[in-house]
């Protein structure tokens, strides 16, 4: 009972860290029906932005996050701008095989500008075990940390989407994009606010991370950003409670294999899991049925 | 193809075969760099024509194309070193086994729009990879070692071959062109009677068993295989060669095949640079020729037509 509540406590935080990420998959996915593989480079680039401004220029982590945010969303719309805008018109298959080269262009560029070492991540807060019920479950500050600032980003995103003029604009677009037009939205700049969203959240995740892994390198977002999809389709792509419920899901179920299996076996565990819901229930846990328009 | 041009072809082949065939092993003109690469070149065509059957004429973007290299692979290798069955059935038997795993994976999620394919075979090239690292029959993360090395330009020649002449007929055949019908329109497809699920498994299974041949070659010449071989760069690889030669082009994706090699031996040095120059090509080329390089164009024979002087009457058209 107790390694089975230390490790959903586990899953809980990495999970959170996942549904960051997924939630920037699933706004972009939502508004423009692209996966943007480059997400998880977003958040690497997150990460060193993060790393630089502890490390480099001594901002506490807050400071760091903020700026980490700022630049990814610059870095997030630059992309949008330069590589998906011009092949919004044309098919499905190129803006997708455009996006994986973008993600293997900023990995590869990562891997030149960074070098190819893992970078240790400064701790940033000091690791302080907390336990609970008489010493029975252990909590870390960092855990705390990560999970506290998860949910704060959750919150401000329902803020955003559900209850102000640019998020209104937002749902708008993403249901109809010519009539959003028609109504006097400017659909490119929705489009854009839209990565500037989805990139800050990679950002924090990406900070997130590098807490949790305490290394970074270049190659550090391919996989949680893979995984985040997972999540997303799990939760349902462009519903954005599902990205959360299916980015814990996912930490969670990633934990109890680590903890009550192997660790070799949390990767195609969660793609297995993939292929499940695809198979039971494609539109995803909180998904809705929607017919093709022809 | 007229009965002329079908001799011609045959015997610029065979020639090829014969040059290549001298220079290596009666010659000693090209020396063991320039052999890896050779043999590199036959795989890679391989890899592109068959990923091109399922990316440029199917027109579902497939990101699992080394998953299924190492089931022909490991199978093989499996096949030759622990039971004694011969070189050419233990790839047929590889090739095989991946084409069976093509339909497992593809029957669900065939069923499902482009963008959950990417993801699915990009996980079940992940899944793939972890499940052979978990088992140490063949080795876990350090692989099989030391299987036979018998792969030879020869080989590699006579399967590149087939598999190109096979996927051109099928894509010229009744189902080929079903599986075009897809990529162009596949609601309109379906609305044809064209039961899209089972063509678009057809094609991804028979992209997999290619795959797999390619496999097969690439663990009997480099006679040691590890999951790493096979990861998530390697399909990338064939995705840059089908893009580069053009979705829907079979000269085009053996001629990327062909410059791709080329570029991956002369690029050896720049390490991460070089997969900066191709991602950044793959950008350019799907901003200014979404369709490829060489489109859904074929290069063919007649380009010799236009540039040598006419000799004789209009029998060859």
């Amino acid at each position: 009972m107790e390694t089975l509540i230390a490790q959903i406590l586990n899953g809980l935080s990495l999970g959170s860290i996942y549904a960051l990420i997924a939630l920037g998959y699933t706004m972009v996915y939502g508004i423009i029906q692209l996966i943007n593989f480059a997400h998880g480079e977003i958040l690497m680039i997150g990460a060193y932005v993060g790393y630089f401004s502890v490390a480099v220029l001594g901002l506490n982590i807050y400071m760091a996050l903020l700026l980490s945010m700022f630049v990814s969303s610059l870095v997030g719309v630059l992309i949008e701008r330069i590589a998906y805008k011009p092949l919004r018109k044309s098919g499905r298959l190129s803006v997708l095989i455009t996006a994986i080269g973008m993600s293997l262009l900023l990995q590869n560029g990562g891997l030149i500008v960074f070098g190819t070492d893992f970078v240790p991540f400064p701790q940033v807060i000091e690791r302080i075990p907390y336990r609970l019920f008489g010493g029975r479950f252990v909590v870390t500050s960092h855990q705390i940390l990560i999970f506290a600032v998860s949910i704060l980003m959750m919150l401000l995103l329902q803020y955003i989407v559900g209850y102000t003029k640019i998020g209104m604009a937002m749902r708008a677009v993403s249901y109809d994009k010519e009539a959003a037009s028609l109504m006097g939205i400017n659909v490119d700049n929705v489009i854009s606010f839209t990565f500037v969203i989805g990139s800050s959240l990679g950002a924090v995740a990406g900070v997130l991370l590098g807490l949790y892994y305490q290394t970074i390198h270049p190659l550090m977002g391919f996989m949680p950003g893979l995984k985040a999809f997972v999540a997303a389709v799990l939760g349902g792509i462009g519903v954005i409670p599902g990205a959360m419920l299916g980015g814990f899901l996912l930490g969670i179920i990633e934990a109890l294999v680590s903890g009550y299996w192997s660790t070799t076996y949390k990767d195609p565990v969660v793609f297995v899991v993939l292929i499940v819901i695809l198979i039971v229930k494609p539109t995803g846990l909180l998904g809705k049925n929607t017919s093709e328009k022809v | 193809m007229t009965k002329k041009q079908i001799l011609v072809l045959s015997s610029t082949l065979f020639f090829v075969w014969f040059v290549v065939y001298m220079a290596t092993d009666v010659w000693g003109l090209i020396n063991s760099f320039q052999q890896v690469n050779i043999i590199w070149a036959g795989i890679n065509v391989i890899l592109a024509v068959s990923l091109n059957l399922v990316v440029g004429f199917t027109g579902q973007l497939a990101l699992g194309h080394a998953g299924f290299m190492a089931v022909g692979a490991y199978t093989s290798a499996v096949l030759t070193m622990h039971f004694g069955i011969p070189y050419v059935l233990a790839i047929l038997a590889g090739a095989v086994m991946a084409f069976f795993m093509g339909i497992v994976i593809g029957l669900p999620t065939l069923r499902l729009r482009g963008d959950y394919l990417a993801i699915a075979t990009l996980g079940f090239g992940e899944i793939i990879r972890g499940v052979l690292v978990n088992i140490d029959y063949v080795g876990g993360a350090a692989g099989i070692n030391g299987i036979a090395k018998i792969t030879n330009w020869t080989w590699t020649y006579i399967f590149t071959i087939i598999t190109v002449v096979l996927i051109n007929n099928f894509i010229h055949s009744l189902h080929g062109k079903a599986c075009i019908t897809i990529r162009d329109d596949e609601v309109a497809s379906e609305l044809m009677g064209i039961n899209t699920t089972y063509y678009k498994t057809l094609a991804f299974s028979m992209g997999a068993f290619f795959a797999g041949i390619a496999g097969g070659l690439y663990a009997h010449y480099f006679f040691m295989i590890q999951p790493a071989t096979f990861a998530l760069q390697k399909s990338f690889d064939a995705l840059v060669m089908v893009v580069l030669g053009g979705l829907g082009s079979i000269t085009g994706a053996v001629l990327a095949g062909l410059g791709v090699t080329f570029m991956n031996a002369a690029l050896i040095e720049l390490g991460a640079f070089r997969m900066v120059i191709y991602s950044v090509l793959l950008i350019l080329v799907m901003m200014f020729r979404p369709q490829g390089l060489m489109g859904n164009k074929e290069f063919s024979a007649r380009v010799f037509d236009r540039i040598l002087p006419k000799r004789g009457g209009k029998d060859d058209v």
